[in-house]
C-alpha cells in the first residue's frame, strides 16, 4: 500500500507540472493586457515601465521558470516561516495580486475561511442527508419512498445553483424574511446572538449547496446498498438469526459504504469549483468571488494560482480517493 | 432444461424488430415518457414560437415596461417594456442550440478519442493520460478564464453574437468529452477480444471498415444515453457561464442571461426569475429523464426482464 502510495504520488508530479504549463500558457498567449485598466493618461513610456516591473517583457520560459520557482519554492518557505516563526533568511520575491499588490497567498488565506465554512458545512450536511436516504430507499426499493427520493434527487441535480439559490432568497428573504439574502463576511460570533445571526446567514447557501452534493451520493448510496443486499453474506447473516437491523447497519453498509466514500472524497474538489455560483448568488466573498473579481480585473497571478490550487485539489483527493479504497477493502490490491 | 425456457418465451411472443423492443421497454419507465414529451415541447416551443408569437424580442416600448402578466404579455414585460414570452422562446433557441451543438462537439471528440483509444492499442497510454489530464482541470474556472480571455477577440473576428456563440460552444465541448471518451473506449476493448471482431479481422477486413462497419454500430448505446446527459451539461454550463455574466449579451439572450438579468430586480419583480429558471430546470431534467429510460432500454439485460 505504501508502496502504491508513492508511486501515485509520483505519477502525481508530472500531471500537476502539464497543468501548471497549460494553464501558465494559456493566461499567457490570451491578449489581455493588465495596464488596460489605468487611467488614459500615464504616457506610453510610463505604461512600458509599469510593464517591465510587472515582468511582462521577458522570454516565457524564463517567466514560467521563474513562476513555478515563486510557486513551489518561494511560497512553500513563506508558509512555514509563518506557521513556525522560523527564518530561511534571504529575501524572497512573492507571489504578487495585479489589483491589489499584496501577496496572492495572503489574500487566500484570507477568503479560505468563508469558503470552508460554507463549503466543507454543505458538504458534510450533504452526506449527512445522503447516507439514511440512500440506505432506506436500498432497502425499500421500489416503495413510495424510494420513488420520492430518485424523484427529489433527480430535481437535485437537473435543477442548477444559481436557479435553487435565487428561489430561495425569493421565498426566504423576499417573501418571507426569515434569513438574510446577502452573507455578511465581517460578522464576529461573540455571543448566543451573534452565533443565532451566523446560523441565520449560513442556512441558506448550505441548504441550497447541500441539497445538490446529496442528490449525487444517495443515489450512489442506494446503487451500492443494492449491489450487496442480495449477496450470500447477507442471506447467511440472517440465516444466522441475526437482526434485520445489525444486517443492514453493520453488514451490508460497511461493505456498501466503500464505493461511496470514495465518490465522496472525489467530490471534494468540485464542490470547490462548484460553489463558485453559490458564492456567486449569496455574496460570499470566498475563493470564488476572489476568482472571479481576479478574472474580470485581468489579474493573471491571482487567476493563475487559484486555477492551480483547484487543480491541485483535485489530483490530491483522486489520490485520496484511491488509496482509501485500497485501504478499506482488502480485496484490492494494487500491486 | 436450458432449452425449454427460451423456447416458451418464444412462443408467447412473436418476433419483433430490435427497435421495437427498445421502445417498448423505454414505454415502461413514465419519467422517461414525460421527459420526451416536455423535451419535443420545447424544442417545438422554441422552433415554432416565434413565428405563432410575433412581438420581436428586441423591440423596446418603455411605455410598457415592468408589467405583470397580461393578455397582451403572458408573461410580463421587462424594465425596458421588451415583451418576456418572445424573450423566453428566443432566448431558448439560442440555449437549446448551445446545448446540441456542444454535445455533438463532446460526442465527437469523446467518441474518436475513444475509438482510437480502444481499438489501437499503442495510442491507448498516451490518449487516456491525456483524458486524465483533462479530467483533472478545474473545468469551471478554466471555462470562466477562456472566455474573459478571448471573448474579444472572437467578438471582434466574427461579430459580437457568432463569435461569443462559437466561443462558448467550442469552450464547453473542449472540457466535456472526456466521460464519453472512457466509456467508449471500455466498450471497445471488450468488443475488440468477441468472435465476430476476430474472425472479421481474420478474413483481412481493414481498420477503417472494422470500425465503421462492426465497432461503433455496437457502442452505439452508451454514446446515445451520453449524448442526453452531455445536452442536459452543456446547456447547464452554458447557463452558469451566462448567470455568472460571462455569457451571451443582453440584447442576445440566452436563459441564463435572463435569469441573470432578473436577479438585478429580484426585490421589486421576484416573480421574473421564474420562467427562465423553471425552463432550464423542466429542460434539464427531462433531458435526465430521457438519459434515464433509454440507459434501461438499450441495456439489454434490462430489457430482456
Amino acid at each position: 500500500m505504501l508502496n502504491y502510495t508513492i508511486r501515485r504520488l509520483l505519477l502525481a508530479i508530472p500531471t500537476l507540472i502539464a497543468i501548471s504549463l497549460i494553464i501558465f500558457l494559456l493566461l499567457d498567449l490570451a491578449p489581455s493586457d493588465p495596464t488596460a485598466n489605468l487611467p488614459l493618461t500615464i504616457p506610453p513610456e510610463v505604461r512600458e515601465k509599469i510593464r517591465q516591473s510587472l515582468g511582462i517583457g521577458d522570454p516565457i520560459y524564463i517567466r514560467y521558470l521563474l513562476w513555478c520557482k515563486q510557486f513551489f519554492v518561494n511560497e512553500p518557505l513563506n508558509i512555514l516561516e509563518q506557521v513556525f516563526g522560523w527564518d530561511f533568511g534571504g529575501d524572497r520575491l512573492r507571489v504578487l495580486s495585479w489589483q491589489t499588490r499584496s501577496p496572492v497567498v495572503d489574500l487566500i488565506v484570507q477568503r479560505m475561511p468563508q469558503t470552508l465554512w460554507v463549503v466543507g458545512m454543505s458538504y458534510i450536511v450533504g452526506v449527512l442527508i445522503a447516507v439514511p436516504i440512500g440506505i432506506y430507499s436500498a432497502y425499500k426499493q421500489y416503495s413510495w419512498f424510494d420513488q420520492a427520493g430518485t424523484f427529489v434527487s433527480m430535481v437535485g441535480f437537473s435543477v442548477p445553483t444559481f436557479f435553487t439559490g435565487v428561489l430561495m432568497i425569493v421565498i426566504f428573504s423576499v417573501w418571507l424574511g426569515w434569513f438574510p439574502s446577502i452573507y455578511d463576511t465581517t460578522h464576529v460570533v461573540t455571543d448566543w446572538q451573534s452565533f443565532v445571526f451566523q446560523v441565520r446567514q449560513m442556512a441558506m447557501p448550505v441548504f441550497v449547496l447541500a441539497l445538490f452534493n446529496a442528490a449525487q451520493i444517495s443515489r450512489f448510496m442506494r446503487a451500492s446498498m443494492l449491489d450487496n443486499l442480495n449477496l450470500d453474506y447477507v442471506r447467511t447473516a440472517r440465516a444466522k438469526g441475526m437482526k434485520e437491523r445489525t444486517v443492514l447497519l453493520v453488514h451490508v453498509l460497511r461493505n456498501s459504504l466503500i464505493p461511496v466514500v470514495t465518490v465522496i472524497a472525489l467530490g471534494v474538489p468540485q464542490v470547490f469549483g462548484g460553489a463558485i455560483i453559490t458564492e456567486q448568488v449569496f455574496k460570499v466573498n470566498g475563493l470564488g468571488q476572489l476568482l472571479i473579481i481576479a478574472i474580470q480585473g485581468g489579474d493573471l497571478p491571482t487567476v493563475q494560482t487559484l486555477t492551480f490550487i483547484f487543480a491541485v485539489l483535485i489530483i490530491l483527493f483522486n489520490l485520496i480517493a484511491d488509496v482509501l479504497y485500497g485501504i478499506l477493502d482488502p480485496r484490492i490490491r494494487y500491486d | 432444461m436450458t432449452d425449454t425456457v427460451p423456447d416458451s418465451l418464444a412462443a408467447a411472443r412473436p418476433p419483433q424488430s430490435q427497435w421495437r423492443n427498445v421502445w417498448d421497454q423505454y414505454k415502461t419507465h413514465r419519467g422517461a415518457l414525460w421527459g420526451m414529451g416536455f423535451f419535443l415541447f420545447v424544442v417545438l416551443a422554441v422552433l415554432l414560437g416565434p413565428y405563432l408569437w410575433t412581438i420581436d424580442a428586441q423591440y423596446i416600448d418603455i411605455r410598457a415596461r415592468n408589467q405583470g402578466p397580461s393578455l397582451s404579455h403572458p408573461f410580463g414585460t421587462d424594465q425596458l417594456g421588451r415583451d418576456t414570452l418572445a424573450r423566453m422562446l428566443s432566448g431558448g433557441r439560442v440555449s437549446m442550440f448551445v446545448g446540441m451543438t456542444a454535445m455533438l462537439l463532446a460526442l465527437l471528440l469523446g467518441t474518436l478519442v475513444g475509438v482510437v483509444a480502444g481499438y489501437f492499442k499503442r495510442l491507448d497510454g498516451p490518449l487516456m493520460r491525456l483524458t486524465d489530464l483533462f479530467l483533472a482541470l478545474p473545468l469551471l474556472p478554466l471555462l470562466l478564464v477562456i472566455i474573459m480571455l478571448f471573448r474579444d477577440t472572437l467578438r471582434s473576428a466574427f461579430g459580437p453574437e457568432t463569435g461569443i456563440f462559437i466561443l462558448i460552444v467550442f469552450v464547453i465541448g473542449i472540457t466535456s468529452w472526456m466521460q464519453t471518451a472512457r466509456i467508449v473506449r471500455g466498450d471497445v476493448l471488450a468488443l475488440k477480444e468477441r468472435e465476430f471482431v476476430i474472425a472479421s479481422r481474420s478474413i483481412g477486413t481493414p481498420s477503417r471498415r472494422m470500425i465503421s462497419r462492426h465497432i461503433l454500430p455496437n457502442v452505439l448505446s452508451p454514446i446515445t444515453v451520453s449524448a442526453t446527459l452531455g445536452i442536459a451539461n452543456a446547456i447547464i454550463t452554458e447557463s452558469a457561464l451566462s448567470f455568472l455574466g460571462l455569457g451571451f449579451p443582453s440584447d442576445f439572450p440566452t436563459w441564463g442571461r435572463l435569469l441573470f438579468d432578473s436577479t438585478d430586480y429580484l426585490q421589486q419583480y421576484p416573480e421574473r426569475v421564474l420562467w427562465p429558471g423553471l425552463a432550464i430546470s423542466l429542460t434539464v431534467l427531462s433531458v435526465n429523464y430521457i438519459g434515464d429510460g433509454l440507459r434501461d432500454a438499450l441495456d439489454p439485460r434490462i430489457r430482456g426482464r
